[in-house]
């Protein structure tokens, strides 16, 4: 057996109402790299990442799950898990940057001290921390009580990635990160990832086949809710096995 | 700008002068409306501008309201009407915001769709009807169990135009969570934060700008009632020098107004000074609203207060 996985989904079916999303979903994504959902709108890449760490609990509408999804080892719908815990270790970042409408710091610090912290020097270093590591530190070192709403969108969601980091995460959720952004704020919250995946494991929703092909270590492939194939990016991207990946890597459909 | 002008032209050609007719009747109407405001203000000063030169200013700065013997401080009518205000604010936002709250994040469907129709059946009670409650079921409670002399108590009058401002505080704070956007909740929820812990610290500051016109609306009309107020708060023009103020009668400048226009003599100096009255309370809800104003722009500069981004 290869290293265990980080994330295990042991045949998930979910479904909104009576509206199936994701159809029988097996898959292992194993740690410490970046792993990629991608395939064509409403093919439920969403739902399986909100899925992850119980977002889906919120949903305004009725839901049912079969299967297990697994993080390390543990079922995280089991009854005795303690969510708020579930979240701080797998986090979320968003498709449109939501600063809360707090100061750049104490959005970065929000996470902490729900739980409780508020000891200044920890915190501040968090700040510090969690903002080298989004790559926006140098930009806004000198401005951290400004409000987080003022900065640009590129900059607002590397604020995002950062006060989700604040939290040393284990999982991190991205949920289309640079639909909203210019190339360049893309490449910049790309690179933070790359920087990162030595010891956080990113599960990406990407805006594009092209952003997929760009970031990924791994690969799945999603269509009407069904895992179509799973892989090694450079195979899937180059040599899918499945005729339908071929046809929407290549853009014949999508 | 091109198409619009290119549209006019033929219409112009036919020399449409009904057009003409009902734009000019429009603006009238939009022009009276400014012409009301500033008539009333203009009365309320014509008619009582004379109490300047008939009472000196000490007299009108004093502490004894007592008409018929020349006395005219009108500090204890003020500070009647800020004592029930502020009674009445310290009641209904708390409850307010608290049932908005209820209402918006976590009451069921079915029981928000018979609470919110309920509530807003309070706001078409007549301030008579509610006064006349307020005599006869709520002062009793008030004189047995928090032991003042009478029922009829600043507390009570606080008490009961909370109530009459409940339902626009509730209505129009819940409005304003309700158009916090759902990413922000997902972001806090992401972050681990409880249900509690998303509405204190996300929905609400995220809101606040909304809840803040909520409150003053609210206020607004607390400040302004004066049917309920005079019925049920005593009148006893007295300034309040303790907490314990809350629990004796007082008097309004609503109410005194109410109450002693009708037995003036017309042009008397008493007369005068009940439009100075008038003045005092509205230079004084002026006042709230500049604030209020002030506030709402601030937050806003700030970033804070702001919906989306």
């Amino acid at each position: 057996m290869e290293t265990p996985a980080k994330i295990e989904l042991q045949h998930v079916h979910f479904a909104y109402e009576d509206h199936e999303v994701l159809h029988d979903i097996n898959l292992r994504i194993p740690p410490n790299q970046i792993f990629v959902l991608f395939g064509p709108a409403g093919s439920g890449k969403s739902t399986l990442l909100r899925l992850l760490n119980r977002l889906t609990d919120f949903s305004p509408e009725e839901t049912h799950l079969q299967g297990k999804v697994l993080l390390d080892g543990q079922d995280i719908f089991a009854p005795d898990v303690d969510v708020t815990r579930l979240r701080q270790r797998a986090g979320m970042v968003f498709a449109k940057p939501v600063p809360l409408p707090l100061s750049i710091r104490d959005n970065i610090t929000y996470g902490l001290t729900l739980g409780g912290r508020r000891d200044r020097s920890t915190l501040d270093e968090t700040v510090e921390r969690s903002l080298h590591a989004a790559a926006l530190w140098d930009e806004v070192k000198d401005r951290l009580d400004d409000p987080g709403m003022a900065l640009s969108g590129g900059q607002q969601q590397r604020l995002c990635l950062a006060r989700t980091l604040a939290l040393q995460p284990e999982v991190v959720l991205l949920d289309e990160p640079t639909s909203g952004l210019d190339p360049i704020s893309t490449l910049q919250v790309e690179e933070a990832l790359f920087q990162l995946r030595e010891s956080v494991t990113f599960i990406v929703v990407p805006h594009s086949v092209q952003q997929a092909a760009r970031v990924a270590d791994r690969a799945a492939f999603l269509l009407m809710g069904e895992l179509v194939e799973e892989g090694p990016a450079d195979v899937l991207f180059t040599r899918p096995k499945d005729k339908r990946t071929e046809d929407y890597v290549t853009g014949r459909f999508g | 700008m091109t198409t619009a002008s290119a549209s006019k032209e033929p219409s112009r050609a036919v020399v449409n002068w009904r057009e003409f007719a009902v734009e000019q009747i429009v603006r009238l109407l939009g022009l009276s409306a400014i012409a009301l405001v500033a008539l009333i203000f203009a009365f309320l000063l014509k008619e009582g501008a004379a109490t300047l030169q008939e009472v000196p200013l000490s007299n009108l700065a004093g502490t004894r309201w007592y008409p018929t013997f020349g006395y005219f401080g009108l500090v204890p009518l003020v500070m009647g009407s800020l004592l029930v205000t502020v009674g009445a604010v310290l009641i209904s936002v708390p409850l307010g915001v608290g049932v908005a709250i209820y209402l918006g994040e976590i009451a069921p469907e079915p029981l928000r769709d018979v609470l919110k129709p309920t509530i807003e059946v309070i706001a078409g009670i007549p301030s008579v009807v509610l006064g006349f409650i307020g005599v006869l079921a709520f002062s009793p409670l008030i004189r047995q169990y928090l032991g003042a002399p009478t029922g009829l108590t600043a507390i009570t009058g606080s008490v009961l135009l909370a109530y009459m401002a409940l339902p626009t505080i509730i209505s129009i704070a819940e409005d304003a969570m309700d158009a916090v956007p759902k990413s922000y909740r997902d972001a806090a929820y992401a972050l681990g934060a409880t249900e509690w812990q998303t509405i204190w610290r996300v929905v609400l500051p995220s809101a606040r700008s909304g809840i803040l016109i909520a409150i003053m609306l609210g206020v607004g009309r607390a400040i302004g009632e004066t049917m309920t107020v005079m019925m049920v708060t005593g009148n006893a023009a007295r300034i309040p020098t303790s907490l314990d103020a809350f629990l004796r009668p007082a008097r309004t400048m609503t109410a005194t107004i109410a109450a002693e226009m009708g037995e003036v003599a017309q042009g008397s100096t008493h007369y005068h000074v009940l439009f100075m009255v008038g003045i005092t309370l509205f230079v004084l809800t002026f006042l709230i609203n500049a604030f209020a104003a002030v506030a709402l722009f601030r937050s806003e500069r700030r970033g804070g207060g702001r919906l989306l981004s």
